[in-house]
């Protein structure tokens, strides 16, 4: 038996990771992956938690999420090409204005 | 058993998402991410969410890792490759809210050890299974954020066929 505290603890460790990556990273898309990691992790600690409690609404729960990540990455996607036949570039640290 | 199929998909996930944020090719990162989405979903079977995993293999590992893949290889990111990477402060500053997260998450994680009481607060329904429940749970108390998120499909859809499709300028 697996105790709650340990799945909460691997979802603190992925979340930390990636954050840390959306720190040292540059490259849009891969800080984009780093937010999709963070998502997973909650999503990790909400099925714990609804196991813990017996009840299936943090299930249901990181269903909305995934399907709310489903849409960001469209949408986030989009935003990241868009920038890159402007901008020639990925890198988030050249793009800091909103107009050009 | 458990506790080491735990372990080895915990290893797994924590090596891999490591491997993922210091790659310096996306393919290799998006790669690495999705071994760390096919581990989660084994670690859903394991919490008895036999439903989220099928749709964390489905959705998040085979659409929208594809997704990123197709990007990732619409850019040509050759030229990527040889820039110079993260100032150094930001480096720092990346740890220490790293550890400063981590710090708050695993107190917050002894804070529940000791003070949840139920444990294994008993399975709902024995008999029905996962996704009978979460079908039936999902369509009478959360009906109304289920027909809301269908518009938000469309919106994102919408919104990224205008985004990115052609409009040279």
């Amino acid at each position: 038996m697996v105790a709650t505290s340990q799945y909460l603890m691997l979802g603190a460790l992925l979340f930390s990771v990636g954050v840390v990556g959306v720190f040292i990273r540059r490259n849009a898309i891969v800080i984009f992956m780093c937010i999709e990691l963070m998502l997973n992790a909650v999503n990790l600690t909400f099925v714990a938690l609804s196991r813990s409690m017996g009840q299936l609404d943090g299930q249901v729960f990181v269903f909305f999420i995934m399907t709310v990540a489903a849409a960001e990455a469209a949408v986030g996607l989009a935003i990241i090409l868009t920038l890159f036949r402007r901008r020639h570039t990925l890198n988030v640290d050249e793009v800091n204005l909103l107009k050009w | 058993m458990e506790q080491i199929i735990f372990w080895c998909c915990g290893m797994l996930a924590l090596i891999f998402s490591v491997l993922m944020i210091l790659k310096r090719n996306p393919v290799h990162s998006a790669l690495c991410l999705v071994v760390v989405l096919v581990v989660l979903a084994v670690l859903y079977v394991m919490l008895g969410a036999e439903f989220l995993a099928a749709v964390q293999v489905i959705v998040y590992a085979g659409a929208i890792m594809v997704l990123f893949l197709f990007v990732i290889m619409l850019l040509n990111i050759e030229e990527e490759l040889h820039r110079p990477e993260t100032s150094r402060w930001l480096i720092k500053a990346g740890g220490v809210a790293g550890v400063g997260m981590l710090l708050l998450f695993f107190i917050s994680a002894g804070v529940f050890k000791a003070f949840s009481t139920a444990g294994m607060a008993g399975q709902p329904a024995a008999g029905i299974s996962n996704s009978r429940a979460i079908a039936e749970l999902l369509f009478t108390k959360y009906l109304l954020p289920f027909e809301v998120t269908s518009v938000l499909l469309l919106a994102a859809i919408v919104g990224a066929v205008i985004l990115a499709g052609k409009k040279e300028s």
